[in-house]
């Protein structure tokens, strides 16, 4: 059985495995609903939010402080801190819950995208790009 | 870093296909930041031999992909996901394609067969796509009408040459999507 060759891994997809245990670091709390805190929700620190922030777990201070001067999406959030993205999820569904970052969600899903949009998203490739 | 403060609307286009197409690459060449990778796990059945109950094991695998980041104007920043275009990680496309725009599919002429199962979940989801043709140095040039018959496309899915390193290359292949994608409205 042993000597049975290992499947090969796909480079591009990294296997890893966490040093602490995720449910540690989420307090066992369970992910928010799909569309909530999605990869491309923008989220900001609210502006008085420091002080509460020292209380925190050091994952969701680092997400604190990571999110303080500005708007990030959630995706970067992920990006930035190294955490997985559903461990940065809970834990800005928490941070929220306690009233310390603003969420901008993403336009919602429709059955077709709006014209408008759509032409803003060419306008600025073009822009850009000198397309 | 941070995000004009102004940009209030967040818009995705899927960058779609299979291992070592060029997905990272392209990401790379027109993103406004250095791309940024997530992680996340993902459940898929793993089967086990030697397990005689026939139910098949649950496995949780953790899997790392590559976004990057364009800022369209003061309202609207664009993010680029790249997304690998197996089977297995159907899960994961369900989040990834709410809400997207669309898709940029890239295929290797040299390896286009293994782009038939990335169309058929692009297909399958339901996403607009343009098929973007990447050019490997030292492949000769391939005709794009070739390629929309091999992979049986039809005749209003646009092909485009796609040389991922090349910033404009790369971004006259997102215009095209969206150009079709604003052709379906009207």
């Amino acid at each position: 059985m042993s000597d049975e060759p290992e499947p090969e891994p796909e480079a591009e997809l990294e296997l890893t495995a966490p040093l602490v245990p995720f449910f540690v670091v989420t307090g066992g709390r369970s992910l928010p609903p799909a569309h909530e805190y999605e990869r491309t929700t923008l989220v900001s620190a609210k502006r008085d939010a420091a002080a509460e922030a020292r209380t925190l777990s050091p994952e969701a201070r680092e997400v604190m402080r990571l999110v303080a001067d500005g708007f990030l999406s959630v995706a970067e959030v992920a990006g930035h801190t190294g955490l997985p993205l559903g461990v940065v999820r809970i834990l800005l569904a928490e941070l929220a819950d306690e009233d310390l970052v603003l969420a901008r969600k993403p336009i919602p899903p429709a059955e077709r995208p709006d014209k408008e949009l759509l032409h803003a998203v060419l306008d600025g490739l073009k822009t850009r790009f000198g397309a | 870093m941070y995000l004009d403060p102004n940009v209030t609307t967040a818009v995705k286009i899927l960058v779609v296909g299979h291992f070592g197409v060029g997905k990272t690459t392209c990401i790379g060449s027109i993103s406004e930041i250095e791309p940024l990778r997530t992680e996340e796990e993902i459940t898929e059945a793993s089967v086990n031999y030697d397990d005689l109950s026939g139910t098949p094991d649950k496995t949780t695998t953790t899997v790392a992909m590559d976004f990057g980041r364009l800022t369209l104007s003061d309202q609207v920043v664009l993010y680029l996901f790249g997304t690998p275009g197996q089977e297995r990680f159907k899960e994961m496309w369900e989040d990834l394609t709410r809400g997207a725009l669309g898709a940029l599919v890239l295929v290797d002429p040299e390896r286009l067969d293994e782009s038939f199962a990335v169309l058929d979940l692009v297909e399958r989801f339901g996403l607009t796509y343009t098929v973007g043709v990447n050019r490997f140095q030292g492949t000769t040039d391939y005709p794009l009408e070739e390629v929309r018959e091999a992979l049986a496309l039809s005749d209003e899915t646009p092909v485009v040459p796609c040389d991922v390193r090349d910033e404009k290359a790369a971004a006259q292949a997102l215009i095209t999507l969206v150009n079709h994608l604003l052709s379906l409205l009207s």
